[in-house]
């Protein structure tokens, strides 16, 4: 086992949250429980004579996700035709991207090493397929209200080399989608879907291995480490036997927590792509580009090292706060009601409440603020121990208080929070800015 | 390409990727139909492009997209979306039940 | 030789603006105007078959005595008159077939760019006009419905793929019909039928719900008995649309505005190679004929060299095939429509011959080659055009053929784009207009190409020819049965 490693490249689909869709004006509704085929028009349900319009939001989504991850965006980019036949493909193509991707390059780093990514691109999705029985016969029933849906394309290089790591990687790539604003990448309910490619090579070999085994079906990122670590061993198994693994699609089946056989690959698919010749090319100027990069979203470490910062919160706390959007929100409206500053309560405080206990998702914020204040006593800090905390950080930061003495104002917000973490939250703060400018004059 | 005639198998393969049901005579006729296209278009290799950019739009156009808007007039209800299917069933088309993409 | 009724009535051999004028003053009605279209198509359709679906009489009845309740003084001159389309564009009152029985029984939830647009004009449409089924064709005879015969000669064909417009201006069933033209579909049977046609530049008028055959190709356009019935169509139906991404934003011109009946000042190019063996010889005298009318009307006409005109259909017959395997892979029968294996040999043919030049393996060699040499030819174009208004070539190389003779050679059948594929490989407009007739008595045509978005230009210099010409007031004299 040791003797081998995994190589995986992982290909990872991402549903937009736009308003409406790729290439028409359908509503883009990515609830689950809704009729069939209720938001369909010529474009996306492929009727004779309709045509592609593409939306920009999506286009400039793209872009900023791509400048996000650190990829290059191309100065002209366009759609391409990719053929294939299969029912959920009214048009009998998909208009995606295929020589010249909005995005190219990029990077996730993780714990274990950098995961280079190949390439973004945007694509419209497909209607789905549901199996079942119908007057005795296997047929498929078909829904084309996802047709047409913008979808982000993520490939990355084959840089991942163990299921820890592809998990890593998922989360933090599924962070930043969240925190660029555009799509909710939930993988129960598909918005965010993902396929890795494997295969396993002896440690140290540096060719690529002459197979790949594509995986379906995952829908979570710990199904995706399950699958991973089933088929390493799987592929271990038979080249040990001196044998190459087939290339091919499996399926992950959670009942058997085991891949299982799909489809055997002959050779590439033959797309017959073309450059889609009802949407004229796209061009965008470095300072279009710019102006996308300025709308980016703050990313989750440099919220996480505000939020810990003004409020005084340790590393476990502000990580915990940042992985959860809902409880972030909640955490910064609690923070500042006027109830919780009156009854003095810290942010350490506030911000263990929200990660620990289990909050009734219909309470409001004020109903907890409330529940928060009633289950503090509140302990008056006096001003000796006010200064006892201050001198401390004082001594034990002497370079930030030379600065501050130089003239560098903002150095004061360091030393306060080292105070408050040293108060463990208590005491009145305003009388801690007070006591430390005090000192900081003397 | 040189003109060189298709062969049966050919043009099996061609009409499976354009999904097209051919019979066995119908292949047959087709094998010279479309292989005499083929051998006259492949004239086309004596004009010289070397060094020249592709057209794929005449117009010139650039950056034609729409706002992210829905537009309701332009949706269909259930019952439109379905009205020119053979076969459907509570709201959805049906198929024979289909495994895999024919790529 | 079964020739049809005559028809007594002749509102309809007068031009669209007159017929406007007449409307306006009351002195004629739109049910007048519809009930004449109908007595002509009773009169001739078990013949023609220029139509695969036509209006209920009672209903296009209906829409015109609309019409005349609610026509003003601002209403557009195609306010309350009948027209036809080619069956290729979506309509919601009249199912949509493309001639092909893969749509056989398609009636379309949404209608077409053009048809809203002249709906939104108060015009009224009563047929949906034969043609080579997706467009696959020269002749009409690619249709899987009755073939249209050219009212000429009815053992001949009326031209394709748009034939069943073309036989109905032919017989003024209507003062128009909306065509489309993607290598000559409208310009091929308006000279075969004696009338005039306009490919239009491409993008000029909206695609949307024009079923599409070759997607960089393919144009929507007027076809009318002159240049100048086509001019005022085109001011109705020209201009952007957001639904279609290739439409062009360039100002909509006042067409009509450009009639005139001297030519001073213009120049027309000659192209030499154009008129060398293979040019029938009447057809060759007809037009240069034609060439000595524009230099008396006041036109320098010059010969020039365009030498590239033995790799149009190459190109083309690799450009449109492709993008046809690729528009006609959405008729899979799970939304709408019949099985593929109904498809015709001929559309077969297109299909896999444009499925093997998309292929792996032989995408550079085919189609990017193609469009390779779309910029040699736009490059050529435009060196000729910039120094002239237009080029004046044929549009075919015989008159109407016989039924049968196109149908077995596929280059036969290829070679009778020659003159016009390239016109819609660059994406200039060209207009069609009668130059004469064969000892046989068989309509000739020519065409004046112009430089992009030059459709004033090539309506100026149509009407001052047909206001010094008279062929395209012929129509085919049908014999009292």
């Amino acid at each position: 086992m040791n003797e081998y490693e995994l190589v995986i490249g992982m290909e990872i689909h991402v549903e937009l949250k736009t308003k409406s869709g790729m290439f028409c004006a359908c509503k883009n509704d990515q609830s689950l429980d809704k009729k069939p085929n209720i938001y369909t028009c010529p474009v996306c349900l492929g009727l004779p004579g309709a045509l592609p319009v593409p939306n920009k939001t999506a286009i400039d989504w793209t872009i900023m996700l791509g400048l996000a991850l650190g990829s290059e965006i191309a100065e002209v980019s366009k759609f391409d035709r990719k053929h294939y036949f299969y029912p959920d493909l009214p048009k009998g193509y998909q208009i995606s991207q295929y020589d010249m991707p909005l995005c190219v390059g990029g990077f996730v780093d993780t714990s274990f090493g950098k995961v280079r990514l190949h390439r973004i691109h945007l694509e419209e999705d497909t209607g789905t397929l549901k199996h079942t029985l119908l007057d005795g016969k296997r047929v498929s029933l078909v829904d084309f209200n996802r047709s047409g849906t913008p979808l982000v394309e993520i490939v990355t290089e084959p840089d991942i080399h163990s299921s820890e790591q592809a998990k890593e990687f998922l989360k933090t790539l599924h962070q930043i989608v969240r925190f660029v604003g555009i799509s909710d990448a939930d993988m129960e309910k598909g918005s965010m879907r993902l396929e890795p490619n494997i295969s396993v090579r002896r440690k140290g070999a540096t060719e690529m291995p002459k197979y790949k085994v594509e995986v379906k079906n995952i829908n979570s990122f710990k199904f995706a480490a399950a699958a991973i670590e089933y088929e390493f061993n799987r592929h271990v198994a038979i080249l040990e036997k001196g044998e190459i693994p087939v290339q091919e699609t499996r399926g992950w089946n959670e009942d058997k927590n085991a891949t299982v056989s799909q489809r055997v690959k002959e050779g590439a698919a033959d797309y017959r792509y073309f450059p889609e010749p009802d949407i004229p090319p796209l061009r965008f100027t470095k300072e279009y580009i710019e102006t996308l990069r300025a709308a980016l979203p703050k990313l989750a470490d440099e919220v996480k090292s505000d939020v810990m910062s003004a409020h005084g919160l340790n590393e476990y706390q502000g990580k915990m706060l940042v992985e959860n959007t809902i409880k972030l929100t909640k955490f910064q409206t609690i923070v500042s009601l006027p109830s919780i500053q009156r009854a003095n309560v810290s942010g350490p405080t506030i911000a263990n409440w929200i990660i620990n206990k289990d909050i009734d998702p219909s309470s409001s914020e004020n109903q907890i603020a409330d529940q928060i204040i009633a289950s503090q006593t509140i302990v008056v800090v006096s001003d000796d121990d006010l200064m006892k905390a201050i001198v401390e950080v004082m001594e034990a930061n002497p370079k930030a208080v030379a600065d501050f003495k130089a003239g560098k104002e903002p150095v004061k917000m360091f030393l306060f929070g080292n105070v408050i973490r040293e108060l463990k939250g208590k005491g009145d703060k305003e009388r801690v800015v007070a006591l430390l400018e005090e000192k900081l004059a003397a | 390409m040189k003109g060189s005639l298709l062969s049966i198998d050919d043009i099996k393969k061609i009409a499976k990727l354009a999904n097209i049901p051919i019979s066995e005579k119908q292949s047959e006729e087709l094998i010279k139909q479309v292989g005499v296209t083929v051998a006259y278009v492949s004239k086309l290799q004596e004009l010289p492009t070397d060094g020249v950019i592709e057209t794929s739009q005449v117009t010139g156009l650039e950056n034609v997209m729409r706002e992210d808007v829905v537009d309701e007039s332009r949706m269909f209800s259930q019952v439109e979306a379905l009205k020119n299917a053979t076969h459907t069933h509570n709201g959805f088309f049906v198929v024979d039940a289909v495994l895999e993409a024919s790529e | 030789m079964l020739y049809w009724r005559q028809v007594n009535k002749n509102l309809l051999d007068l031009s669209i603006l007159e017929l406007a004028k007449r409307l306006q003053d009351k002195s004629i009605t739109s049910v007048e105007l519809v009930d004449e279209s109908y007595e002509r198509m009773e009169a001739s359709e078990s013949v023609i078959h220029a139509a695969i679906t036509i209006r209920d009489k009672k209903e296009a009845l209906a829409l015109a005595k609309k019409a005349d309740e609610t026509r003003t003084a601002h209403s557009s001159p195609l306010h309350g008159m009948p027209y036809v389309v080619k069956d290729g564009y979506v309509t919601k009152d009249l199912r949509t077939t493309a001639a092909s029985k893969v749509l056989d029984t398609f009636m379309s939830p949404y209608n077409a760019t053009v048809i809203e647009k002249l709906e939104a004009k108060g015009a009224i449409l009563i047929g949906k006009m034969n043609m080579d089924a997706w467009g696959h064709g020269a002749s009409t005879e690619n249709t899987d419905y009755p073939v249209t015969k050219n009212p000429w000669d009815i053992t001949r064909s009326a031209g394709g793929s748009g034939g069943g417009p073309a036989a109905a201006i032919a017989l003024r069933y209507v003062p128009f019909a909306i065509g489309e033209d993607t290598g000559g579909s409208i310009r091929l049977p308006a000279a075969w039928c004696g009338i005039t046609s306009l490919k239009v530049t491409y993008g000029r008028v909206s695609r949307y719900g024009a079923i599409a055959y070759a997607s960089s190709l393919d144009t929507v356009g007027p076809t009318a008995k002159t240049a100048e019935d086509c001019a005022v169509v085109l001011e109705a139906i020209a201009g952007v649309d957001p639904k279609d991404a290739t439409s062009s934003p360039h100002a909509v011109d006042d067409y009509a505005n450009g009639m005139t009946k001297s030519l001073t000042g213009k120049r027309i190019a000659f192209p030499t190679e154009y008129y060398k063996e293979g040019l029938d010889t009447e057809i060759k005298a007809a037009i240069f004929k034609a060439r000595e009318q524009f230099v008396s009307l006041g036109a320098v006409v010059e010969d020039v060299s365009m030498p590239l005109l033995e790799f149009g259909v190459p190109v083309y017959y690799i450009l449109a095939p492709s993008e046809t395997s690729s528009n006609l892979g959405r008729y899979d029968g799970v939304r709408y429509g019949n099985g593929r294996e109904l498809f015709t040999k001929e559309t077969s043919r297109r299909v896999m011959t444009g499925t093997y030049a998309l292929s792996s393996g032989y995408y550079d060699a085919y189609y990017k080659k193609a469009q390779k040499a779309r910029t040699v030819f736009i490059k050529n174009y435009a060196s000729i055009l910039s120094k002239y208004d237009a080029i004046l070539a044929p549009v075919t190389t015989v008159p109407a053929t016989k039924f049968g003779a196109l149908l077995e050679d596929p280059v036969a059948n290829m070679m009778m784009d020659v003159y016009n594929v390239t016109v819609n490989i660059v994406g200039v407009p060209s207009l069609a207009l009668p130059c004469g007739f064969t000892k046989d008595g068989l309509p000739m045509g020519m065409q004046l190409i112009g430089n992009m978005h030059g459709e004033k230009t090539l309506i100026s210099l149509g009407s001052a020819y047909q206001s010094a010409t008279d062929w395209h007031t012929k129509t085919p004299q049908g014999v009292t049965i």
